[in-house]
């Protein structure tokens, strides 16, 4: 047991003495691009820029600003990959609830514009 | 470059890099997450959790609003403020997304502070951490005020569909929610840094664990995540 323990405290120690260091100024700079990305996102809609533009801006504008956050402030970049993996790896699953989520929405308008609207899509012969 | 790890005999072994790396760490007969504090590999995992509650919104958010058949309310126009007489569109959503990365930056110089034991400026930080964050969820009480008086209520509101209330107070009310639990710890924390517990090593009042400055790190992940959110939400949400 008190073998057991001995280890334990060595390890908590020297995670302890080594800790996350890094020099202030890539927080600095980090922030900045933050500040940067946010803006250029937000004059996306001051401009009114419309459809695939727009989308391709927001979305690159929210990866850029998610992969900094999660990189830096988080400590990503400097973790071992067992815990990257472990952290980042899961959540792509969900890419499968959004394609689903998607697939359902376009079947629910379908059949809500199909039934209920005065769309075109109404049976033929009715 | 193989970083050394004490085994119980007090003798380094090499940590391979690289998927190796994360093969070694996941057969070892230890811990798999190396050079990690538990309570930080904990709130990471805690983290992961939270990260499939916020999705599982935002995605049926998308389902919602793809499927209905009404116009859906413009954010832009929603949310527009009239400032100095002029009407500027999102204005009040992008101050409050500037506020609330200045607050993720002071929260990662906290951290950085807090690992040097510079207890003053660790202290400093977590204020103004937990000041810009409170400030965060004063506007959005605002912005919920505003939205209310407007008639927009979970089940409809005179704008179109009927879905943007529901969704617009799951969402922001959730993660508003997450920003206040945030300043709570925020000065939970930065007390426990001016009276030196972390210093003392003075055991917790919850958990009884030795404090140390680890817990300044920790609390930045559950800060940091905060705004990562707020990232996905001002784009799909106000932007979309």
């Amino acid at each position: 047991m008190a073998h057991t323990e001995g280890h334990q405290h060595s390890v908590g120690t020297v995670a302890h003495v080594e800790g996350q260091q890094h020099p202030i100024g890539i927080y600095l700079k980090i922030w900045a691009l933050l500040f940067v990305l946010s803006a250029a996102s937000y004059l996306v809609d001051y401009f009114h820029v419309q459809g695939y533009l727009r989308w391709f801006l927001i979305l690159t504008f929210m990866m850029m600003k998610a992969g900094l956050i999660v990189a830096v402030f988080m400590h990503m970049v400097w973790e071992r990959l067992a815990l990257i993996y472990a952290i980042l790896l899961p959540p792509l699953l969900l890419m499968f609830l959004l394609g689903i989520g998607a697939l359902e929405a376009d079947y629910t308008f379908f059949t809500r514009e199909t039934f209920f609207g005065p769309g075109p899509a109404k049976p033929i012969g009715h | 470059m193989a970083q050394p790890a004490l085994t119980s005999a007090g003798e380094a072994v090499p940590l391979p890099d690289g998927l190796q790396g994360v093969v070694a760490d996941w057969s070892s007969d230890q811990r798999a997450f190396k050079k990690v504090p538990w309570g930080k590999a904990m709130m990471w995992i805690f983290l992961v959790s939270d990260t499939f509650i916020f999705s599982a919104f935002l995605i049926s958010y998308m389902n919602v609003r793809m499927s209905t058949t009404e116009p859906w309310p413009n954010p832009s126009e929603v949310f527009a403020l009239e400032l100095f007489g002029k009407n500027i569109p999102l204005i009040l959503i992008a101050i409050m997304t500037f506020i609330l990365i200045s607050s993720s930056g002071t929260m990662a110089m906290a951290v950085k502070f807090g690992y040097e034991k510079n207890k003053k400026m660790t202290f400093v930080l977590l204020l103004i951490t937990a000041a810009l964050g409170a400030s965060f969820v004063g506007m959005q009480a605002f912005e919920w005020t505003k939205l209310i008086q407007e008639g927009v209520r979970p089940w409809g509101n005179p704008m179109g569909a009927a879905q943007f209330g529901s969704a617009f107070f799951m969402i922001t009310g959730f993660h508003g929610t997450h920003v206040s639990i945030g300043v709570i710890f925020l000065i939970i924390v930065a007390i426990k840094v001016w009276r030196g517990d972390l210093d003392r090593q003075a055991p917790g009042f919850l958990t009884g664990r030795k404090g140390n400055y680890e817990i300044v790190e920790t609390m930045g992940l559950y800060w940091h995540f905060v705004d990562l959110v707020w990232v996905f939400i001002f784009a799909l949400f106000y932007l979309w």
